[in-house]
């Protein structure tokens, strides 16, 4: 196995070009389990830590540019008031370690149904930069998981950054386990409002083949939220809009729970999320 | 953390019974550099792997060895025609093939082992053997194993069933005023102990071999491993390596057989080292149960009777399955009182992976039962859950079910009294979820639970059960110093510690070295039954006091009580009479002492009444739980624990056992299961398989009271094991109370909480 350290972004994406057993290596927080237990036998490592771009993030106009290679313990710190849906997401990724290697691009490299970076991405309307020899793509986020583990990136693309608007109304992020801290989602549900116009974004984790969002809920929050007003928010308004929630799902019973769990605990999620960050957004 | 110890006999001896000087071990763990058996090295070792079967029931029809044979860097690739000696090994029954012949029984069973000399090259060479199966309908169902028609044999030369325990006392139709029946089920825990099995065997010019090995018992893995390999025990020496936990799963050999084979056929080291994936696969597991009670009890909440049937599925192969059968049955019923009891046991062979010793087997499937049902009977009975326990606690002078005289404090009702004192649980750092934000106490209600079990501590039924130490004591460089050498097993527990604290009690001397332990000496017995500081810990005190006697006899004509001090003796008034290192003089006093317990008795086959165990060991716990009710999430906000050790010979090391085990048992409570479907594991990791962690631990009150063993050592009372046995049904009493849902399998998941 070669292990192949480029220190420029161009190099990194000639040698993805060149090699395509190249496997690219952020955090190593998903890659060496996978090597340790024997899953994967890539012909070369790509080491992309020492690319500084990658690990810089900076507001670009309107949105925000966050390199691939920023870790969870940035985020949640550098981050955490204008992302702090993203912020939430990562204080409840694996333990303090796992949280100072793994990286947002490494989230999005595993395609995870069940990656926590995903269902905030997916609540605010965030872009995915891809890039290679070939030049740059942005992929909408709803359009960039393609199954379990699958995405649209090419065998010869990298991970550049993720484009996001800052935060413009209260955001949530809420996840299942059946532990207390290091433990892998048994469902998640991210809730951002966007109360400039009137919408509401959802992000659904370990309920589907991939993270999605719930469309139908998203709907019909933003047509029932009284706006205007900031009148308390109707109980069965949130109600509703969790059984909504529940139902875009398409969950599995796994060793981590049961889809008829994974739906009833989307359903409270959602539910108790919009009626906090209502209650945020009314002050 | 607090812990509070009572009634404590002051250490007279610095670094002696009774005080807790620093583990030689210690720091070496915390900053890594202690060397586990992984770390073995040998300059021209080979690695060794194994090929096991994916399938939990299937025949062998084709083994091609040629393809693993023929890649570079392979030495050896053994199956089990290339066993010289016995081929099949087991700790009560000899029943499990060193390498499967023409069947394998679960998933997982070794078929060929590999040696290369590299452990990737050795990794290839297993996936390289071609192997073709013809697969069958694995048993998986213990209840069908049971019955000779629902079932097929697992073992074609033997019934399913590994052992029936009865217990018959009293009258067997005994009616009563108040009836409560409970089904319940435990699902299979694993050890999961963080170093995984490992071990370097080394062959000698002798013709033997030396292996170095994480055991927990290494004379009956020496008996084993020369059987199979058909050399005298002589030539098979084991050296203990740094063992990294155990909790019974290294009571069963694992690659002890194949690295020798190996090494012996190579003329090379071999080393092999298990994966954490194969880890799973490589030991034996808790049994899972399914237990079925009724309790009868008059107005007031005694119990009239109990009549119950516990079904324990023991997997492939036997291992230590019969002890965990006779546990279930002869502790059953709990620390109880009671007249009439019909009690059932009985240990399955089934095609799911195999099950054997696991802290504080039998009793802890058992307790989650009867103390399930203690609280449908405090329920049924408008009593409070403590109060029903009170009422029917087991006191010293009472018999248990099998007729057996409680001797010795049995101080049940003050346990239950003590943790039911403290003052209730303030509130939680944070609620059911940890830091993932799904509550601010939407749904969380609180509630607290009790839970009291009972262990036997030794070995039981009639076993020869003994501990050899050798002491030694002499001068080095001019200063008393003492050598103690047994085979007992440090696996974690402190063992090494209290060794040298009771030599230093005894003799009086300071400086105190122990041997590393191999079988150059006589069997020390397992570390495990919470047996090692009672058996060992009496033999190196037996050891040291026939020192003593030969020491003092040099002082003829004086009398009187003398003690040895400081490298001083000692008269009754503290006087100084001689100095230890004069009376010493260049001669070494060397003792090598075989210990024994007093003896137990065979169960009878039809009544189950013998007195079979040793000692009984009791532990209660109060936790309390935050439950978000609407999740099915758990917080356990606070545990309470009151333990009766006899004698605390190592404060913190005890203390340590008691957090230790209340975390396992929370950890069977919660969250750790190996799920099983037709046979096959489903979740061989620890992404899967979820141990607590610090999150989930909550602080804990530790109350150790001291109420000596008229029998043991100090008046010690083996500790390791009951922690692990009340904390289960505490916690999940706790949960019950929060939510009022039945809860009747461990691990609880949030599914059962909310009911979908
Ligand atoms: C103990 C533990 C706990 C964990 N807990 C959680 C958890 O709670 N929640 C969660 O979501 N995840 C969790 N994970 C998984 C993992 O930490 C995350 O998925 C993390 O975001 C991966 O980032 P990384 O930088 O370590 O990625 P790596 O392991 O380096 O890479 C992951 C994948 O992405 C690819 N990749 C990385 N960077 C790029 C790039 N720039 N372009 C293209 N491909 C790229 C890699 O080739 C690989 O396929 C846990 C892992 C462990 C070991």
């Amino acid at each position: 196995m070669d292990f192949i350290t480029p220190s420029t972004w161009a190099d990194a994406l000639a040698i993805r070009a060149d090699r395509p057993d190249a496997v690219p290596l952020a955090g190593g927080t998903d890659v060496m389990v996978e090597l340790n237990f024997h899953r994967r036998r890539p012909g070369v490592l790509l080491d992309l830590t020492r690319i500084g771009d990658l690990t810089t993030w900076a507001q670009d106009g309107e949105l925000l540019r966050v390199g691939a290679g920023v870790s969870y313990t940035r985020l949640i710190e550098e981050l955490g008031d204008r992302l702090p849906g993203l912020a939430m997401a990562a204080r409840t990724v694996g333990s303090p370690q796992i949280r100072n290697r793994g990286t947002l691009g490494g989230n999005l490299g595993s395609a995870s149904p069940a990656g926590d970076g995903h269902p905030p991405l997916l609540a605010a309307d965030a872009q995915v930069e891809l890039a290679s020899v070939r030049g740059t793509r942005l992929v909408p986020i709803g359009e960039f998981f393609t199954g379990p583990k699958h995405s649209v990136l090419a065998p010869d693309e990298l991970i550049a950054a993720v484009w996001v608007r800052p935060a413009d109304g209260p955001e949530q992020f809420s996840k299942i386990g059946t532990r207390n801290a290091m433990v892998i989602a048994v469902s998640s549900f991210a809730l951002a409002l966007h109360p400039g116009r009137r919408a509401v974004g959802t992000g659904i984790g370990s309920a589907a083949p991939t993270p999605r969002r719930a469309a139908e809920a998203e709907l019909f929050a933003a047509g029932q939220l009284p706006w205007d007003t900031l009148a308390a928010l109707d109980p069965d308004v949130a109600r509703r809009f969790g059984e909504l929630v529940a139902a875009s799902a398409a969950p599995i019973d796994d060793v981590r729970g049961t889809a008829a769990y994974r739906r009833h605990a989307l359903a409270v999620l959602a539910q108790r999320t919009l009626t906090w960050a209502w209650r945020d957004l009314c002050g | 953390m607090s812990a509070t110890v009572h009634v404590g006999l002051a250490a007279t001896v610095t670094g002696g019974v009774g005080a807790s000087p620093l583990r030689p071990d210690g720091r070496l763990k915390v900053t890594g550099e202690f060397a586990f058996s992984s770390d073995l090295w040998a300059d021209d070792m080979l690695w060794g792997a194994t090929l096991r079967s994916p399938h939990p029931r299937a025949r062998i029809t084709e083994l091609d060895l040629g393809p693993a044979l023929r890649i570079p860097g392979v030495y050896a690739v053994l199956t089990h025609e290339d066993v010289p000696g016995r081929r099949l090994y087991g700790l009560e029954h000899v029943d499990q093939p060193v390498l499967a012949a023409d069947e394998v029984r679960y998933q997982g069973e070794p078929i060929v082992v590999v040696a290369a000399d590299h452990p990737e090259t050795a990794r290839r060479a297993v996936k390289a053997i071609g192997i073709a199966y013809d697969v069958l309908d694995p048993v998986t169902d213990p209840e069908a194993a049971l019955h000779a028609d629902r079932a097929p044999r697992v073992h074609a030369d033997r019934p399913n069933l590994l052992r029936h325990v009865p217990i018959r006392r009293g009258d067997p139709h005994a009616a009563a005023a108040v009836v409560v029946t409970g089904e319940y089920e435990v699902g299979m825990q694993d050890q999961a102990f963080l170093g995984p099995e490992s071990g370097l065997a080394v062959p000698a010019d002798d013709g033997g071999v030396d292996l170095y090995i994480a055991t927990q018992w290494l004379h009956v893995d020496q008996q084993q491993v020369a059987a199979c390999l058909d050399l005298p025990a002589d030539k098979v020496r084991l050296t203990l390596a740094g063992v990294g936990g155990a909790f019974g799963a290294r009571e069963d050999l694992s690659m002890q057989v194949h690295a020798c084979l190996l090494a012996l056929r190579t003329g090379r080291p071999v080393k092999m080292v298990y994966g954490r994936e194969e880890s799973f696969f490589g030991h034996v597991h808790r049994h899972p149960a399914r237990l079925r009670y009724e309790h009868g009890a008059d107005a007031d909440g005694r119990l009239v009777y109990v009549k119950a049937r516990i079904l324990l599925d023991g997997g492939a192969y036997a291992s230590s399955s019969g002890a965990v059968v006779a546990n279930a049955a002869t502790l059953g019923i709990g620390p109880y009182d009671v007249p009439n009891v019909v009690m059932d046991a009985y240990g399955l062979y089934t095609n799911n992976p195999p099950c054997g010793a696991m802290r504080g087997f039998g009793a802890v499937q058992a307790c989650f039962a009867y103390e399930s049902q203690m609280d449908k009977l405090a329920a049924a009975l408008g009593l409070d859950p403590v109060e029903v326990r009170v009422r029917n606690a087991l006191h010293t002078g009472d018999r248990m079910p099998t007729g057996q005289l409680v001797e010795g404090p049995a101080p049940v009702a003050e346990l239950l009294r003590l943790v039911q004192s403290k003052p209730p649980a303030g509130a939680a750092d944070f609620p059911p979820g940890g830091t993932a934000n799904t509550t601010r106490g939407e749904g969380v209600v609180r509630g607290v639970g009790y839970g009291i079990g009972i262990k036997n501590v030794c070995f039981s039924e009639g076993f020869d059960d003994y501990a050899t130490a050798r002491v030694r004591l002499e001068l080095i460089g001019g200063r008393p110093a003492v050598l103690v050498h047994t085979a007992a097993a440090e696996v974690g527990q402190g063992l090494v510690t209290v060794q040298a604290q009771i030599v230093r009690t005894e003799l009086g001397v300071d400086q105190v070295t122990i041997a590393p332990a191999d079988t150059a000496v006589g069997s020390a017995g397992s570390s495990s039954a919470s047996r090692q500081t009672y058996m060992t810990g009496g033999a190196v005190r037996a050891a040291c006091q026939a020192i003593r006697t030969r020491l003092l006899d040099r002082l003829d004509g004086l009398a009187g009580e003398l003690r040895l001090v400081d490298g001083q003796v000692r008269d009754a008034d503290g006087g100084t009479v001689a100095d230890v290192a004069e009376l010493l003089g260049d001669e070494a006093i060397e003792e090598t002492v075989q210990w024994r317990h007093r003896p137990t008795h065979p169960l009878d086959p039809e009544t189950g009444q013998g007195d079979a165990h040793v000692q009984y060991a009791f532990a209660a716990h109060r936790a309390t739980v935050d439950v978000d009710t609407e999740l099915g999430l758990v917080k356990v906000v606070e545990i309470v624990t009151a333990q009766d050790v006899g004698k605390a010979v190592n404060p913190a090391a005890v203390t340590g056992q008691i957090h230790g085990g209340t975390a396992q048992g929370l950890g069977l409570a919660l969250m750790e299961e190996i799920q099983l479907v037709d046979g096959k594991v489903r979740n061989p990791s620890f992404t899967d398989y979820l141990l607590p962690t610090i999150m989930d631990m909550p602080p804990m009150t530790v109350d150790v009271l001291e109420l000596a063993d008229p029998h043991s050592p100090y008046g010690l009372r083996g500790v390791g094991e009951p922690p692990t046995i009340s904390s289960t049904p505490a916690v999940v009493a706790a949960i019950r109370a929060a939510t009022g849902a039945a809860l009747t399998r461990v691990p609880v998941r949030p599914e059962h909480i909310v009911g979908v």
